[in-house]
């Protein structure tokens, strides 16, 4: 599922300086004409301070197949944030035109953006923010109360998805009473509840001490491999090292992709 | 599903008030004091209004009577040792209504007398009312033991007496009254009959004890004969000599719309031939027509009252909800990035507000049933709750709820998301 051609390169090279700037072709010619998860087409976001403007996102154009793990990459103020909240539905370009999912964002509702939000995406914060007075198997739960046609076995997903991240055991308690590392394992279980078609992640892993940092990444491989689409901001390059794609900010525009490797399909790919 | 999330909605809601328990509490005070004053207040009110109409009534709503009203001491006249002062309802007065006003169906003369009542070595002063047999008609009196005055009596002068309720208790505790004989100033009166109490539980409204306190009724005409027109009233250091004709007269009206009629001819007459105000006339339907203008105007207030301290809590519900909304402001992000609208938001707060009113007003409700109840065992006051009280309170309770919850949900289900997931 290649994206751009520029970049096709070896896994293990260091990051590669690309022209800033440089437009990225939107990947028109795709052969197989797979939908791609998420289209985002010379988005901007523009905050407005008074009469100053913020270009957060200026003219961003990328795509993400469904089966890719991208990494964020940039410095601080770059607009990794930004562009992941955009990704999420949360926020809105200014301008441009960003697709989920087939879905054409900026013609959606309030109402139609938060279905969207609690059916196709799910969020993994640098704070887990879990929610307090709720327990673990109600907080994995909390994507699925906002679908309008909830159903039963959604509890016993929940109670599949919380075994998985090691916390059985741990069903009762309330966030207060976890670990960081744990209720970063309560937050991915709550974001892959509702199967989503891309996961966000901004800086996972970054509350974190490097032993629980890489249990946290070796999770994020496994979803890769089994074929979840995730869009992962980090600082670290060994963090990025692990995606497939590397995409690199800056000033709000991209500087950078690098195709890593191969992309996992649903189907269960090679690692 | 839907029946499911609004019982999550009500449970999570719950979980979230339990968080700051006694924030919480605090904040259902206001409407839990709002709500049992309104119910107390209209139990009390209603309590009282009804006693009085019921005193009222007592008189008889057909009725309008006369009273004698000793006049204010007139410092000109001098020597104040030993006088007689002449005043009140007089007879001719009683002749005029009976021959003259159209209408009238019976007319009844009552007088008082200064007498103590012994038996044995027991005494009291109650009122000793001389009437005639048809006093009991008019004022609707029902006779416990024996009999009543009658035309007889009347005729031959005969010195018989009927007892009231608690002069007959008082008197005669263990024994039956009848036909014994009991000392009224000088004279002997033999006992024929005793009256029920006026109403259930009324009686416990006099003082108890040896004072001013029951009736004894004896015949017009015997009264007339044996104890005359003056009476002397020994008081510290003077002697009072009064001489009155009539203490009351009882007007009893055929037609109850022509009450307002009578009593104007009544007062139109009284204000002719009298020179002073010695005289008051008293019209029960007026009174009850009065009691009942100023049970509305209580109502009034107390709905004003009822009304402010309901918004006051309603305001302190408000005031704690919007810095419930600002202290959660992350959690409103997290949920609406995990999927939740706007309008489950709302609901969310919502039914916080809700919980925070009802919880309120269902303690209110049991305080305000509570109040009533202590006030009737230690103020010995009557208080009603009717059923309406408490269902209105606790609906105005909710709806408080709802309406001062809209705003801080309003206010939280708008926020911006990416925003309130940046709030610390
Ligand atoms: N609400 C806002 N109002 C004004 N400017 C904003 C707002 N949010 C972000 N910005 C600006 O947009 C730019 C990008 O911010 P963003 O949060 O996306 O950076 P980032 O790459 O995530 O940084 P970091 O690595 O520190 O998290 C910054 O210059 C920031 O000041
Ligand atoms: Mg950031």
């Amino acid at each position: 599922m290649t994206l751009t051609s520029e970049t096709q390169s070896d896994t293990h090279g260091g990051p590669r300086p690309s022209a800033p700037g440089s437009p990225l072709p939107a990947a028109a010619n795709r052969a197989d004409g797979e939908r791609p998860a998420a289209e985002l087409e010379a988005v901007e976001r523009i905050y407005r301070m008074g009469s100053e403007e913020v270009h957060a996102l200026d003219g961003v154009t990328f795509q993400v197949m469904p089966g890719e793990y991208w990494s964020v990459m940039g410095a601080s103020g770059s607009g990794k944030s930004t562009l992941l909240n955009v990704l999420g539905c949360l926020d809105r370009p200014t301008a441009g035109r960003y697709s989920l999912a087939g879905r054409d964002v900026n013609t959606l509702s309030d109402d139609e953006l938060s279905e969207l939000r609690s059916r196709k995406l799910g969020f993994i914060f640098q704070s887990y923010n879990l929610i307090p007075q709720l327990d673990v198997l109600e907080n994995i739960m909390v994507p699925l109360f906002y679908q309008d046609d909830e159903t039963e076995p959604g509890e016993e997903r929940a109670r599949a998805l919380a075994a998985r991240m090691g916390l059985a055991d741990r069903l009762g308690h309330k966030p207060a009473e976890l670990s960081g590392g744990q209720q970063q394992r309560v937050a991915i279980a709550r974001s892959l509840v509702n199967d989503p078609e891309l996961i966000l992640a901004d800086e996972a892993t970054g509350n974190l001490d490097s032993q629980t940092a890489a249990e946290i990444l070796d999770l994020f491989d496994e979803l890769s491999r089994e074929g979840k689409t995730i869009v992962f901001v980090t600082h670290e390059s060994h963090v990025a090292e692990r995606a497939s794609h590397v995409l690199r900010m800056r000033d709000g525009r991209i500087d950078d992709v690098r195709i890593q490797r191969a992309a996992h399909t649903r189907a269960g790919g090679s690692s | 599903m839907i029946r499911n999330q609004f019982l999550r909605s009500i449970r999570t809601g719950i979980n979230s008030l339990m968080l700051h328990k006694l924030r919480s509490m605090l904040t259902t005070l206001g409407v839990l004091f709002g709500t049992s004053s309104v119910i107390a207040m209209l139990a009390i009110g209603e309590g009282a209004s009804y006693q009085a109409q019921e005193q009222i009534k007592l008189l008889g709503s057909q009725n309008v009577i006369l009273r004698s009203v000793k006049p204010p001491d007139d410092p000109n006249q001098g020597n104040q040792q030993s006088r007689v002062l002449t005043y009140g309802v007089t007879d001719a007065d009683l002749e005029r209504i009976e021959q003259t006003f159209p209408g009238v169906r019976r007319v009844v003369p009552v007088r008082q007398l200064q007498q103590e009542v012994r038996y044995s070595d027991r005494t009291l002063n109650p009122r000793v009312l001389a009437t005639r047999p048809l006093y009991q008609d008019v004022t609707g009196r029902l006779v416990w033991e024996g009999r009543f005055l009658t035309e007889q009596d009347e005729l031959t002068l005969n010195n018989v007496c009927v007892l009231g309720t608690e002069v007959a208790r008082y008197l005669f505790p263990l024994e039956s009254a009848l036909g014994k004989r009991v000392k009224v100033g000088g004279n002997y009166f033999v006992v024929v009959g005793t009256l029920a109490p006026r109403m259930p539980g009324g009686e416990q409204q006099q003082p108890a004890g040896p004072e001013v306190t029951g009736e004894v009724f004896i015949p017009y005409e015997t009264a007339r004969k044996r104890y005359g027109k003056l009476q002397v009233k020994l008081r510290a250091g003077s002697r009072d000599m009064e001489e009155v004709d009539l203490h009351e007269v009882i007007v009893e009206v055929e037609h109850a719309e022509n009450v307002p009629l009578v009593a104007d001819a009544a007062r139109e007459m009284m204000d002719h031939f009298h020179r002073k105000r010695d005289y008051e006339v008293v019209v029960p339907l007026e009174l009850l027509a009065r009691a009942e203008e100023t049970k509305r105007i209580f109502n009034i207030v107390l709905g004003s009252i009822a009304g402010i301290s309901l918004l006051v809590g309603g305001i302190g519900i408000m005031n704690v909800m919007l810095a419930t909304v600002t202290e959660r402001t992350r959690e409103i992000g997290i949920r609406r990035a995990l999927g939740a609208k706007r309008r489950h938001i709302v609901t969310q707060f919502l039914v916080e507000t809700v919980c925070l009113s009802v919880g309120g007003g269902l303690m209110g409700v049991a305080l305000g049933l509570l109040i009533p109840w202590v006030v009737e065992v230690t103020a010995d006051m009557m208080t009603i709750v009717t059923p309406t009280a408490p269902v209105l309170a606790f609906g105005i309770s909710a709806g408080i709820g709802v309406l001062f919850g809209i705003y801080p949900a309003w206010r939280a289900a708008n926020m911006d998301p990416v925003e309130a997931l940046r709030h610390q």
